[in-house]
């Protein structure tokens, strides 16, 4: 943990101006990462949570939200709730719904275009976000292919749990994904604006995957190594305690 | 024994306690009891707006004061007005243009400091919400009885008892005033020594935000 460090908790108000020029050296610039500001010369946070700096020079407030606000090159599960000719909305949980043109996806031209069906999930990265225009989605990325992305089987289950929650288990140290993946087989989308969309053989393998995903929110990453373990054992008893917890 | 007694009981404030995120469904929520007196908020936010209540340059901040028993008559809507005031200060609203941000405040439980109970109450769920935020703030009630004594966080009884009652609020940086309501007829000495022992009090109020975002935030932090 040399390079990333969880520091303190702060509050909207404070200035982290000495703090911060105790940690990034005078041969960078210091990025400010969201929840910070700047005021002339003085850094400000502006959301409460907790403040992490990354090697070099990266600062920014890790805080706890439900309400998503889109941001350039996230990934994101929308609903779509208009079909126009050429281009679709989408409910991507943010104050506009957000416009996903047909042709941004992979081979899609004037005459061939995707089938989407008002309720569809899709799975899509946010290519303008301005706080002055509305969000717009695309289902390809800069090679013109799809990877990942694109309308996701209407066989699944999909939940909304808050952002900070999303983004942990995302993280590459979080084991949860990985370690439910040995035990049973299922599928999983995590939309950076908390939207889940998991796929599973049975309906109980369904609900082991969202009950285990709901119950980390509140639990250190030791307790959530303790969880894996007892799920990779099969101990469903003590799984269920250890999530009761 | 007893002006010793008294002088204790005006400089101190009523238990603090409250409850971040208690309900499920809005971005933010908050319940504040400031001794008995108790209130609910919720924040939605920033979420669509009504065209009629769209600004181009930044986002409409509205907030609905919910009485405890009735309709929210004249005095509930000045109420949410000063409410509303004294939180758009604090909020960066200019982030979030032609969006709305909606606060609800529900009156739980009313003992004396009600309008500094709905501030406070309203400005952790703000927080709750992660919002961004300017500052925080934290408003404080006092009166002055009928013998001229100046009494911090009065009871709804010694409230309704006193010559003049005031609410003020602060901001987190400097201390400095965002809002001061008055009641009741003052001197201005009165008025600057109310001022004085609410400004040293708020830092109890902040020091009690710090707590309770500690407290939520515990099992993240390295230890």
């Amino acid at each position: 943990m040399a390079n990333r460090l969880n520091c303190r908790v702060v509050l909207p108000g404070e200035s982290i101006s000495n703090f911060i020029s105790g940690l990034v050296s005078d041969n960078f610039k210091t990025v400010l990462g969201p929840g910070l500001q700047r005021h002339s010369d003085e850094i400000v946070v502006t959301k409460c949570g907790i403040l992490k700096y990354k090697k070099p020079n990266l600062v920014w407030v890790e805080s706890h939200e439900k309400r998503y606000v889109p941001v350039r090159g996230e990934y994101v599960i929308g609903i779509i709730t208009t079909k126009g000719s050429e281009v679709v909305r989408a409910d991507i949980g943010a104050g506009d719904s957000a416009v996903l043109s047909l042709l941004s996806f992979e081979g899609a031209t004037k005459r061939n275009k995707p089938n989407l069906q008002v309720g569809d999930l899709v799975y899509a990265r946010v290519l303008v976000a301005s706080k002055d225009m509305e969000p717009e989605l695309v289902c390809v990325n800069s090679h013109g292919k799809s990877g990942e992305l694109g309308v996701l089987p209407s066989s699944g289950f999909l939940f909304t749990v808050p952002l900070n929650l999303v983004r942990k288990i995302l993280c590459p140290s979080c084991p949860l994904l990985k370690t439910l993946g040995e035990r049973i087989p299922y599928e999983i989308t995590a939309g950076a604006n908390g939207r889940v969309w998991i796929n599973a053989n049975t309906i109980q393998n369904t609900l082991l995957v969202y009950n285990a995903i709901s119950f980390a929110e509140h639990m250190t990453p030791e307790e959530v190594n303790i969880m894996c373990s007892e799920i990779l054992h099969g101990n469903q008893e003590a799984t269920l305690v250890t999530m009761l917890k | 024994m007893l002006s010793d007694n008294k002088e204790n009981e005006t400089q101190s404030i009523r238990t603090l306690s409250a409850e971040l995120s208690n309900l499920s469904r809005p971005d933010g929520s908050a319940i504040v009891a400031q001794g008995d007196t108790v209130v609910q908020s919720a924040v939605y936010g920033p979420v669509e707006v009504r065209p009629n209540k769209e600004l181009p340059d930044k986002a409409y901040f509205d907030i609905v004061y919910k009485p405890l028993t009735g309709l929210p008559g004249c005095p509930e809507k000045l109420r949410e007005r000063v409410i509303r005031n004294t939180l758009e200060a604090t909020l960066l609203v200019n982030l979030h243009p032609r969006k709305s941000i909606n606060l609800i405040l529900q009156e739980m439980q009313n003992d004396g400091g009600l309008l500094a109970c709905c501030i406070n109450s309203a400005c952790m769920a703000l927080m709750d919400a992660g919002l961004a935020m300017k500052c925080l703030v934290a408003a404080l009630n006092a009166v002055i009885t009928t013998e001229g004594d100046v009494l911090l966080d009065p009871s709804l009884k010694q409230e309704e008892e006193a010559k003049a009652c005031f609410t003020f609020a602060f901001e987190s940086i400097n201390h400095e005033v965002i809002t001061s309501n008055t009641q009741g007829s003052y001197s201005e000495t009165e008025f600057k020594k109310c001022l004085e022992i609410c400004r040293s009090a708020s830092m109890k109020v902040f020091d009690f935000y710090r707590e309770c975002v500690q407290r939520r935030f515990s099992k993240e932090i390295d230890r």
